[in-house]
């Protein structure tokens, strides 16, 4: 119980993420993706006689339900199964982000710049809301997320798949360098 | 009841998440900042651990357990997946997540991150609206 109390090593992680392909291809014939579920909350709640909305979304709600077992997983996970504290950072970065106005290290995220409070500044503004609507634009355009494109498109030797996680690593290298360091100061 | 299955697929996968980390904020930025090797460990294991299952999957024709041929939905190259994947790169390094660690985060308690969940449901909408519009 204390070693599955402990982070687990990207070994262990890894390929047990990997085995959710073969899980949901042999249960049903479901290909392994999250970023679908936003597009069947849009088709049921506000489908607005947009026609990339209207299809039979309740025949993909598998796919919802998936989405929910995450937030139920991450709830077990983090209530049962984990001891709380700081994330065991390379010093070096933690350097680089306190020089570029990071505070909060105790959490998964940094809590001077995600929480409600946050909210109504420009730079919290920035992180929670837009960078939020960035993703959930470009993933649709892009046709798939992490999951979707990164994990199971290579899986399956889809070359579109390999040219969409190669666009979303050099989005995150441009923000990362160029971008960020001027939005963490704000 | 049908759909519970893939409830439960969901968890553990949930739990994955939280417990290796990879929905931590930090973490996107220590392999932005190419000063871990964990994040690249964890997609690319998790690739290598995906692209074996599927090919085992083929090679013996292994049927799901409704006993139907597996099949797998050829992804078509439009120029979306560059200008999308580029906006979505850009995005993630700012959230520090992507949409399945966004519900994990959520039900790790952040509360905070349902505003942004609402933004990427909005950003999903307006690619929606402006779909025909898009070069792709």
């Amino acid at each position: 119980m204390d070693l599955i109390k402990q982070p687990w090593p990207w070994y262990v992680a890894g390929p047990l993420i990997g085995l959710v392909v073969p899980a949901l291809l042999l249960l049903g014939n479901k290909t392994f993706g999250i970023s679908s579920s936003l597009r069947h909350i849009c088709a049921a709640c506000f489908p607005s006689n947009i026609s990339f909305f209207k299809y039979d979304w309740k025949k993909e709600s598998w796919n919802l339900f998936f989405a929910v077992g995450i937030i139920i997983g991450g709830a077990v996970a983090t209530y049962l199964l984990s001891v709380p504290g700081p994330v065991d950072l390379n010093p070096d970065t933690v350097v680089t982000l306190k020089h570029q106005g990071v505070k909060d290290f105790s959490g998964l995220l940094p809590a001077d710049i995600f929480s409600f409070s946050q909210l109504l500044t420009l730079r919290g503004f920035i992180f929670i809301v837009v960078g939020g609507f960035m993703v959930g634009f470009g993933t649709r355009y892009a046709g798939g997320c992490t999951s979707g494109h990164a994990i199971m498109g290579i899986s399956s030797l889809q070359w579109p798949s390999l040219v969409a996680t190669c666009c979303f690593m050099i989005g995150g290298f441009v923000m990362t360098w160029f971008i960020l360091p001027y939005l963490l100061q704000l | 009841m049908r759909n519970l299955k893939y409830l439960i697929v969901g968890m553990l996968f949930g739990i994955v998440l939280i417990k290796s980390q990879v929905v931590s904020w930090f973490r996107i930025q220590e392999m932005f900042r190419l000063q871990a090797f964990h994040m690249y460990g964890v997609i690319g294991s998790a690739i290598v651990i995906g692209m074996i299952s599927v090919l085992l999957i083929k090679r013996f024709q292994v049927k799901t357990i409704n006993n139907e041929t597996v099949i797998i939905p050829d992804k078509k190259f439009h120029w979306g997946n560059v200008y999308g994947g580029l906006i979505f790169g850009l995005g993630w390094a700012i959230t520090g997540a992507c949409p399945g660690p966004l519900f994990a985060q959520i039900g790790s308690g952040f509360l905070v991150i349902i505003v942004t969940l609402l933004s990427v449901i909005a950003g999903t909408w307006v690619y929606g609206l402006l779909r025909d519009k898009l070069p792709h």
